[in-house]
């Protein structure tokens, strides 16, 4: 390929793609050590209860079995930390109770880890592990959010009440007021329900301890190697940072369940060392049900005030979220600072109030899942505002026009200032695409059949590219949200981009590499990137939250900034120049307004063979590494339509047409950019259509547990997309003009699909999973 | 344990298997073909799919004493020995049919038995014939529209 082509906004095939097609991938299970050994997870069979005894003596008796490790082996090491704190109104800091790498004397989930088993074998080590002998006393579960504050049994002794946390954001005052004297005023209660991550590769880790180096390696399916490393060493078995390395290698799908520290992998670490071989652990599916963080999970009760004309007044929110057993990593900042501060969505709404209660349940811990409370402040906002329009007899469309920022920078009174966007744009051609026009047409035709047909919007906006450090600070992050990259020109003028960004799919070998070749005008096949090992990558703060090109991207574009500065320098002094007057143009340094220029390989052979030299001024060889730490989220926005068929008979739902407009500022990959779209869609659609985590409400039981009781989406349950990106608003902040994309699809299409239904229905609201049996149920109840 | 023999990818391979063992795990642990995933314990997300005489076997559904005498084309053994992408592996290359990769080997020999064995003749007879291999990234927009190019190159 020519240098000059462009590759930023081409659909340039993945390069990953040749290994994942030929079984040449390498996922953490695949990795097998010379001495390798198995572990095994005990887990808790109950929802909530104290451990009376557990007897290890005739499973490490068991053939094969190198040892067995309890909570008594973790009792001097920290609990697995959580990142933000939160505190509540009344100023006092959010409850945190111990997080135990395995179980101290009492389990609180079904699927807590109480003990691990390491043997020879994967066999042994399962044989070993059914004979641990654990006496349980059962105690009362709770596991649904609205019954525990007030549960006649606390999860954790620390939080007599079960709650973490109380919190608020907003003018309280001001939005009881404003709600009091409103010509309208839209209330709906509902629930977000809660959702099992199902990344196909479950998690799976290998660890192992050197005993000459006094290190260990731990291979990790892992989201962000170094904050892994970082949180697992500093905060829990205080091993020295430099004595660990983790390589989070080719990992099959994240959606946020493999960003946390886990016990799993801690527990192995720790183990490595005391029988000095390393430990395999895969999660089977059934383990990776009980035991991944779970999403969502919220209690809401929401109203919208409007004036006559339809434009909005104020919002008030009351949510109780379910935080699961115990603190997940960021846990407590998904219902707060990634939900409350989303709430204005699209709108001008002067005056919003939103206040949290988080408790603690005997389920699964919760914690971000793709979208991560923007898509609850989404549906929230959305199936408001839709609701208000059915109400008021205005149309969905032009009761969100009416509301639109329109200028900006726009300050949110939820605490957010968005940069950019073209609200009016993106719902135009969702209008355009979907054939709104042609609807009641196709209305009549679903009905000549028997059949309902309903129309829904939703215009999402979300905040990517977390976050400013300072401001993530002083909202209590325990974290810096910045992110590294390093850029190594070798003699040949080929280079290496270190990365502190993680692929799990997202394609940035083939992305970065696009920006890279485009920077320093050299075929992209001169351009390799690597990722995911902390052995290699000077630091990271990984991949979540839709951040990797806009704080991962623009890292390496600094680096590449420095590189060019430098390689001017060295050019200006081989063509007897001043600095001043060598431009870098198509990957050559010129001398401007002449005709004397040196490629970017001369002047990066020179920088290693540094003959002809300015030592006077520089170091020797092109190697630059840069931090970047945003000064503000960025803010990908766009308007979904959703057009679904109801069989009132049956409650089935098909979904006829989905049309997907986003705004994501500048494009890298068009090809990679909407495959992110379909796949959040997809989860989107799942939420709305299919999916629930059930706990039993008495013994705390996952009903949920397999893909048997779990309905993931199947290739014949969803339609195919229209989606297209808008040209659009390029992010004012970072030199891409980048915004992020990996969790659109997922945040904007629950409202549009159950707003769909509802509208084919006549009805106010239809509970997620709309399953046939709750359409249904809606139906009839509307008849 | 006894001994079985079998074509692995062209190959003939004999090895000491247990009673007990999954095919699956025979690919994996003792064949060391590790583009053979597996995705859940419950014989439903289909990562595992390989070809046994030509047809496509969830292999964690099947014990490897019964591959006995068989011949068994894994993910491995699909691209032509110069290392040309098998058209199906190139559709879904050219469509960006795949993402984290994980569901990918499975959903290729999904694919690749689909048009061999049955034949695409509908975008919903691809969704209703994919419904035994589960994707997470994909949304399976891309792959659908892969199986359908892969069958056309594949005629």
């Amino acid at each position: 390929m020519n240098a000059r082509q462009g590759f930023v906004g081409q659909k340039v095939e993945r390069r990953e793609d040749a290994r994942f097609l030929t079984g040449r991938g390498q996922y953490t299970d695949d990795i097998t050590l010379p001495g390798q050994t198995y572990g095994v997870f005990v887990r808790s069979p109950h929802g909530h209860a104290r451990i009376r005894k557990l007897d290890t003596k005739a499973a490490a008796a068991a053939p094969g079995v190198l040892g067995i490790f309890t909570g008594e082996h973790f009792k001097a090491v920290g609990g697995l930390p959580c990142g933000w704190l939160i505190n509540s109104l009344d100023g006092k800091p959010m409850v945190e109770p111990k997080h135990p790498v395995l179980a101290d004397g009492k389990v609180r989930y079904v699927g807590d880890r109480v003990a691990l088993v390491v043997a020879e074998t994967l066999e042994q080590a399962k044989a070993a592990a059914a004979m641990v002998d654990v006496d349980y006393e059962e105690l009362p579960a709770v596991v649904d959010a609205a019954k525990a504050v007030g549960f006649k049994a606390a999860v954790h002794d620390e939080a007599p009440n079960n709650q973490c946390y109380h919190w608020g954001i907003g003018d309280k005052d001001g939005v009881d007021a404003a709600i009091k004297g409103a010509a309208h005023v839209t209330k709906l209660s509902f629930r977000n329900n809660r959702l099992i991550p199902n990344a196909i590769e479950p998690r799976a880790a290998n660890a192992s301890y050197d005993v000459n180096a006094d290190s260990y390696t731990l291979y990790v399916a892992n989201q962000n190697p170094h904050v892994e490393r970082l949180l697992m060493c500093a905060f829990v078995l205080g091993i020295p940072e430099h004595k660990m390395r983790v390589v989070a290698p080719d990992v099959g799908g994240g959606f946020g369940s493999k960003i946390y520290l886990y016990g799993e992998e801690t527990a192995l670490v720790f183990a490595s060392k005391q029988i000095k071989r390393p430990i395999k652990w895969t999660a089977d599916r059934s383990e990776a049900f009980l035991s991944d963080a779970h999403g969502r999970d919220h209690v809401t009760t929401a109203e919208l005030a409007l004036d006559k004309d339809g434009r909005f007044l104020a919002l008030r929110a009351n949510t109780t979220a379910n935080l699961g057993a115990y603190l997940s990593t960021f846990a407590s900042c998904i219902p707060t600072i990634l939900h409350a501060t989303l709430l204005a969505g699209q709108y001008k709404t002067p005056k919003i109030w939103c206040e949290v209660t988080a408790v603690f349940t005997n389920t699964a811990p919760v914690d971000a899942y793709r979208g991560a409370g923007r898509p609850e402040a989404t549906y929230l906002v959305e199936r408001l505002v839709e609701t208000a329009a059915t109400e008021m007899k205005l149309d969905p469309a032009e009761i969100r026009r009416r509301n639109f920022i329109t200028e900006f920078p726009y300050a949110t009174p939820v605490g957010l200032t968005y940069d950019t966007g073209d609200y009016n744009a993106t719902l135009k051609r969702a209008v355009e695409l979907a054939d709104v026009a042609g609807f009641g047409k196709r209305k009549a035709a679903s009905e000549a059949k028997g059949l309902a047909r309903g129309i829904g919007y939703a215009c999402y906006i979300e905040a990517c590219g977390i976050a400013p450090s300072s401001v993530a600070g002083a909202l209590g992050a325990r974290a810096g949200l910045f992110e590294a990259g390093e850029v190594r020109v070798h003699p040949t003028g080929k280079v290496t981009v270190f990365t502190g960004s993680h692929s799990h799919g997202q394609g940035h070998e083939t992305t970065f590499a696009q920006v890279v070749a485009d920077k320093l005008g050299i075929p992209m096949e001169d351009v390799d990137i690597q990722h995911g090992d902390t052995g290699k990558i000077l630091f990271g703060m990984g991949t979540y939250g839709s951040r990797s090109i806009a704080v991962g991207g623009t890292a390496i574009v600094k680096a590449l900034d420095k590189i060019i500065t430098k390689g001017r320098k060295i050019a200006a002094h081989l063509m007897e120049a001043a600095d001043s007057d060598v431009v870098f143009e198509g990957g050559q340094f010129k001398v401007a307004g002449t005709d004397k220029a040196v490629p970017f390989a001369s002047v990066a052979l020179t920088a290693y063979v540094p003959h002809n030299f300015p030592h006077d001024k520089l170091e020797p060889g092109l190697n630059e590494n840069a931090f970047y730490d945003p000064s503000n989220f960025t803010f990908p926005a766009g308007s979904y339509i959703c057009e679904v068929e109801v069989d009132k008979a049956t409650g089935a739902v098909r979904i006829d047409r989905f049309t997907a407009v986003d705004d994501f500022g500048n494009v890298i990959n068009p090809m990679i950019v909407e495959g992110q779209v379909h796949g959040g869609l997809v989860q989107g659609i799942g939420q709305a259509l299919l999916e629930h985590g059930v706990y039993d409400d008495g013994s705390g039981q996952l009903l949920s547990g397999s893909y048997m009781d779990y309905a993931m989406p199947r290739a014949d349950d969803m339609p195919s997309f229209q989606v297209e990106t808008v040209k659009g608003t390029p992010c004012m902040h970072n030199p891409l003009g980048v915004k992020g994309c990996g969790e659109a699809g997922a945040i904007g299409s629950p409202p549009a699909v159950i707003n769909a239904i509802c509208n084919a229905l006549g009805v106010k609201d239809v509970p997620m999973p709309a399953t046939p049996h709750t359409v249904w149920k809606a139906a009839r109840a509307a008849a | 344990m006894g001994a079985i023999t079998l074509k692995v990818n062209g190959s003939t391979v004999t090895r000491e298997v247990g009673p007990q063992t999954l095919l699956s795990e025979f690919i994996r642990e003792e064949l060391r073909l590790t583009g053979t995933h597996i995705g859940c314990d419950t014989a439903q997300c289909g990562a595992c799919t390989v070809h046994v005489d030509g047809v496509a076997v969830k292999s964690c559904n099947m014990l490897a004493v019964q591959a006995a005498g068989k011949s068994l084309t894994t993910i491995e053994g699909l691209a032509a020995a110069d290392g040309t992408l098998h058209p199906m592996q190139a559709a879904f290359r050219a469509c960006h049919g795949l993402q984290c990769g994980f569901c990918t080997p499975g959903m290729v020999m999904s694919a690749v038995d689909l048009v061999k064995n049955h034949g695409v003749k509908s975008e919903a007879q691809v969704r209703e014939a994919l419904d035994g291999n589960l994707c997470r990234c994909t949304g399976y927009h891309n792959i659908v529209k892969a199986v359908m190019e892969g069958a056309k190159a594949m005629a």
